[in-house]
């Protein structure tokens, strides 16, 4: 579904991609993980078009997207969401303007189908009846499911994941990481997800990736990913304690 | 050393500048591009327009009546007091209309405009717009520029008016002059090219303003000093840049 081959990027001076070559499987929910201002999110952005490679490709499909740019690149992200560390709600507008932004932006939709479609995925997010409430007045659990709700109205074939759970206390980071699980299962999209969640996301995720150095370093399904002999790899996911396998991984 | 430090900063600046060409083209090109953002300029316009009304009335007024305080003063040492409808409202019109609205304005909605922009920027609102497929130079910037555009010519209007009322106030009500001499004066020098001229003023002033604060806050860096520094930036280019416009444009006019 999505491919990067040979992506190199070079920010501030410092290379951050460095030939990186990935390929996420369609309908799939894949986990990047590696080390703080390794580039995760930086990847996660050549992805979506936000950042250009200074080498290399972006294929989304069958489209390169490295070099669009304008409508073509927009006709690409149609197919996108995506949920940003801190959310991105828009200040100004209420949580349900929020959700409703895309419909009435994009799809031209009016009245009673936008609240008709906001509606069934605030309660989807667990924030039915929150739609008056202004980003200022949630809470960051409550922030990120109402991105979620955001990202999902349009029903993409891709969802993109910036640390989801960053900054959320462990209940809440669990009751995202199910959210975001049940959404994947139910509609089906490719999902990809940089985070930190160790070990949490080895239960969570179908493939595991890891970032080192500019360059994905092991890309597994989660189950295969823990038994890697690479001691710098297995250092890096076994910091958080002995790795706890259920559900997916386990299975 | 100092040679290259010097070819360094020129490059940088002539990159800058053409940055800054582009960003303001580009919001143009895409603001005749449908779907028009009508909702969104009415909106800014309110913003920068409506709500500026007020310190522009305030500023108008006490900068008309210091006008005709000193006029009066200075006239009356030639036995022409008769001249200071005429000086207040040419002063008006021709200079202080538009350059002090337009710093009015940039220190109240400029610096706004930076910090909103430069906020959306920081907290990925701008990347969200652009993962929507929506153009944030279309939905963000274009009705600010329009905003500019329009607003501040209309506020210069407002300026120019309670201006030579606030100088007829002090010059005929306070100081007694001839209130007939003063209007009269006003109708006999006032011509068509100094209206002309400070409409001209006004809307390129807005255009600097809207310009100026959209594209310091569109390129913040990402962290709070980096928001300050584009907020303090926005509103010393501006004023200084409406300065020297004021100046070249002036020297063209006259």
């Amino acid at each position: 579904m999505i491919r990067l081959v040979g992506v190199e990027k070079t920010l501030g001076g410092q290379p951050v991609l460095q030939g990186l070559d990935f390929s996420a499987p369609a309908g799939k929910l894949t986990t990047i993980i590696g080390k703080s201002g390794g580039g995760k999110s930086v990847l996660l952005k050549h992805m979506i078009g936000l950042l250009q490679p200074d080498r290399g490709q972006v294929w989304v499909g069958d489209v390169e997207i490295s070099r669009l740019r304008g409508k073509a690149l927009n006709e690409v992200r149609k197919r996108f969401a995506m949920l940003f560390q801190g959310a991105a709600l828009f200040d100004s507008l209420s949580v349900f303007e929020n959700v409703a932004f895309p419909l009435r932006e994009k799809l031209r939709l009016k009245g009673t189908e936008v609240a008709r479609r906001v509606d069934e995925k605030l309660e989807q997010v667990g924030l039915a009846g929150m739609g008056h409430k202004f980003p200022a007045e949630l809470s960051g659990g409550m922030k990120k499911r109402a991105g979620l709700a955001r990202a999902l109205v349009m029903e993409p074939e891709i969802m993109l994941f910036d640390e989801p759970t960053t900054g959320l206390d462990p209940l809440m980071a669990k009751s995202i990481h199910d959210l975001i699980v049940t959404m994947q299962r139910r509609f089906k999209f490719t999902a990809i997800m940089v985070s930190h969640e160790i070990p949490e996301i080895f239960a969570i995720s179908d493939w595991v990736a890891m970032l080192r150095e500019g360059k994905i370093a092991l890309m597994a399904p989660a189950a295969d990913f823990v038994k890697t002999t690479d001691p710098e790899i297995q250092e890096f996911i076994s910091v958080s304690g002995p790795i706890r396998l259920s559900g997916v991984a386990a299975g | 050393m100092m040679v290259n430090r010097l070819g360094a900063w020129a490059l940088d600046s002539i990159q800058e500048m053409g940055r800054m060409l582009l960003f303001v083209l580009s919001s143009f090109a895409w603001l005749v591009r449908p779907p028009l953002r009508f909702v969104q300029i009415v909106k800014q316009l309110h913003f920068v327009g409506y709500k500026s009304t007020f310190v522009v009335v305030l500023t108008a007024g006490f900068t008309g009546m210091v006008l005709a305080l000193q006029g009066y003063y200075t006239l009356r040492k030639f036995g022409s007091e008769g001249l200071l409808g005429s000086a207040v409202a040419l002063s008006m019109i021709r200079e202080l209309g538009p350059v002090l609205a337009a710093l009015m304005v940039t220190a109240r909605a400029g610096s706004a405009m930076t910090a909103e922009i430069g906020i959306m920027r920081i907290t990925e609102q701008i990347d969200a717009l652009d993962t929507m497929a929506i153009n944030p130079l279309q939905y963000l910037i274009a009705p600010k520029l329009v905003a500019g555009l329009v607003g501040v010519p209309l506020l210069v209007a407002i300026f120019d008016v309670v201006g030579i009322y606030g100088g007829y106030l002090v010059g005929v009500e306070l100081l007694g002059g001839n209130g007939g001499a003063y209007w009269n004066s006003i109708e006999s020098a006032v011509e068509w090219k100094d209206v002309y001229g400070g409409i001209l003023k006004s809307i390129s002033f807005g255009l600097i303003v809207s310009w100026v604060c959209c594209y310091k806050g569109f390129f913040t860096k990402h962290s709070a000093e980096g928001l300050g520094t584009a907020t303090t930036e926005a509103v010393v280019l501006s004023s200084v840049l409406i300065l020297v416009w004021d100046y070249f444009l002036t020297s063209v006019l006259l």
